[in-house]
């Protein structure tokens, strides 16, 4: 039974990755850009929900009403104002600059909030669960994978269904095009990062709920993100969920054999899975 | 500067094109030399010229994927020099590829459905209706759905056409959209574009295949070197001597 619980609460945790995920796998889908400061800003959203959540009293999760346009603002300007700058045929000026942006929101969060761990206070949420049979399920995780998966299914509604999501995919497919069908770029390419942002709000909200963060915990959420995207296969919404459910579960279930094993449990999964399948389990070659 | 002399020649019909000056170098290779014409609403102009001659870039410059060196561009009258190639995509000009250039990763439909939201600016119904009636005109309909990556050269070159009439455009810039088809695919494109010319659509159509830009167009011009050497009825331009040179390879005199 032990087993079963630890592959259920993976299940339930690989919702969270999946939503560290899917920004990651959005910004890269419409332009290309790897965005190095991903996992950071995550973190500042968490901070984001802290303060909202101190200055004005209310659930971290009525916080989002206020994180989530903010941080689709910040993407917004970002991008028109940064980081559409750095897109070109050389790869490597994005990658630098969200790796110096990463280093700044670092800095900045350590400024404003000292290094010391914080964590959102969501009352009974937190310890909540409901038993299934033998097994405990914590409402908050439950909550979370929900969460994740109304997001990846919203996100493909406006891919596939919407003009903005059309837009999105021309502009992917073939730039020039799509400008002479009267696509402006630079403002689609704000809209992506705004939306991706959006995701990321939701992410380090549910984050801050979940466990204590500071300002330096960014690079491993990226990386998390990273794997369940590469997992799922580029450009697979359904398959960046997924890739965050495998990761997930090999994390509980290298945690359950030897606490240590944990976070070694998911790379280990996520090398195999780049041996054995370089372009993921379910790649689609679709913006 | 005012009106340039092409403008003030043909000044009694409104023009919906007026290239003045227009002039484009890439080091040392000059791709638009002084480039002036008129176009004006309604008509059809083809647009002969040896490859490399610049024709193309005439059309990157009048789309604003290329910025000229000097000179400039309006279209309805409007001076469009520096307005971006998004802006004038959405106000009117539309174009089609030598070399077919689909959204390939989404479907006919789809592709039709960017230009029909993005250039022309409907929603909803209206520009689901539209597509559907382009897409039958140009018999793509049974393709619809299909991924525009999957379509063969014929099916490409229709695609560019719905495309560009789903943008709802009153200057239709078409690159070479004959070359590369059978005589019986030659002649039904020609009757779409002949329909779509009657609509009252502007067309500037650069083509080799020169006996389907005759069954068109009412007025040519001779672009080589980046400088326009020829201009006016097409049968006339055919005969003169620097078309002949050009076409038959007979070297001027030194």
């Amino acid at each position: 039974m032990e087993w079963v619980n630890a592959v259920v609460q993976g299940t339930l945790l690989g919702g969270l990755y999946a939503l560290f995920a899917a920004g990651l796998s959005l910004i890269f889908g419409v332009m290309r850009l790897v965005n190095i400061a991903h996992g950071d800003l995550i973190v500042l959203s968490a901070y984001l929900g802290l303060t909202t959540t101190v200055a004005l009293g209310v659930h971290p999760l009525l916080a989002l009403v206020l994180v989530l346009p903010v941080m689709a603002l910040f993407g917004y300007v970002l991008q028109r104002v940064l980081l559409n700058q750095t897109l070109g045929q050389d790869i490597l000026p994005p990658l630098l600059v969200t790796f110096g942006l990463s280093v700044i929101i670092q800095n900045a969060l350590l400024e404003t909030y000292t290094a010391d761990p914080q964590k959102m206070d969501a009352g009974a949420l937190e310890t909540a669960s409901v038993s299934v049979g033998p097994l405990a399920l914590g409402v908050l995780p439950l909550l979370t994978f929900g969460i994740a998966i109304v997001v990846i299914a919203g996100l493909q509604f406006i891919f596939y269904r919407t003009a903005l999501g059309r837009a999105f995919r021309a502009t992917s497919d073939n730039q020039e095009v799509a400008q002479l069908m009267g696509l402006n770029k630079a403002h689609i390419f704000g809209l992506a990062m705004a939306l991706a942002l959006a995701v990321t709000a939701i992410a380090g909200v549910l984050l801050g709920i979940r466990t204590s963060f500071d300002p330096s915990i960014g690079g491993a959420r990226l990386i998390f993100g990273f794997e369940a995207v590469i997992i799922g296969g580029l450009g697979n919404l359904w398959g960046t969920l997924i890739g965050g459910i495998l990761l997930g579960v090999s994390q509980t279930v290298g945690a359950a054999i030897s606490p240590g094993f944990q976070l070694l449990a998911g790379h280990i999964t996520f090398l195999v899975i780049l041996a054995l399948r370089p372009n993921g389990l379910f790649p689609r070659i679709s913006g | 500067m005012g009106r340039g002399p092409v403008a003030a020649l043909r000044g009694a019909m409104a023009s919906i094109l007026e290239l003045e000056g227009l002039t484009k170098a890439f080091g040392a290779v000059t791709v638009a030399d002084g480039l002036s014409y008129a176009v004006s609403e309604g008509e059809a102009l083809g647009v002969l010229g040896p490859n490399g001659a610049g024709k193309t870039s005439m059309f990157n410059l009048v789309t604003g994927t290329l910025r000229p060196d000097a000179g400039t561009i309006r279209f309805r009258g409007q001076d469009i020099t520096r307005v971006s190639a998004a802006q004038r995509g959405r106000s009117g000009i539309a174009r089609s590829f030598q070399v077919p250039q689909p959204f390939t990763h989404m479907t006919v439909f789809e592709n039709a459905m960017v230009a029909a939201t993005q250039s022309a600016g409907l929603r909803g119904h209206a520009a689901e209706e539209l597509c559907l009636e382009v897409l039958e005109q140009t018999e793509l309909l049974a393709q619809a759905n299909a991924p525009a990556g999957s379509l063969t050269l014929l099916s490409r070159k229709r695609l560019e056409l719905t495309r560009a009439l789903c943008a709802r455009p009153q200057l239709l810039l078409l690159d070479e959209i004959a070359g590369g088809l059978t005589e019986a695919e030659c002649q039904a494109l020609i009757a779409t574009i002949g329909d779509i010319r009657s609509r009252g659509i502007s067309i500037i159509w650069i083509e080799h295949v020169v006996h389907a830009l005759l069954s068109v167009v009412e007025r040519l011009i001779v672009i080589d070197f980046g400088k326009m050497i020829a201009d006016g009825e097409p049968h006339a331009i055919m005969e003169s001597p620097q078309v002949q040179e050009i076409y038959l390879g007979i070297e001027a005199d030194a």
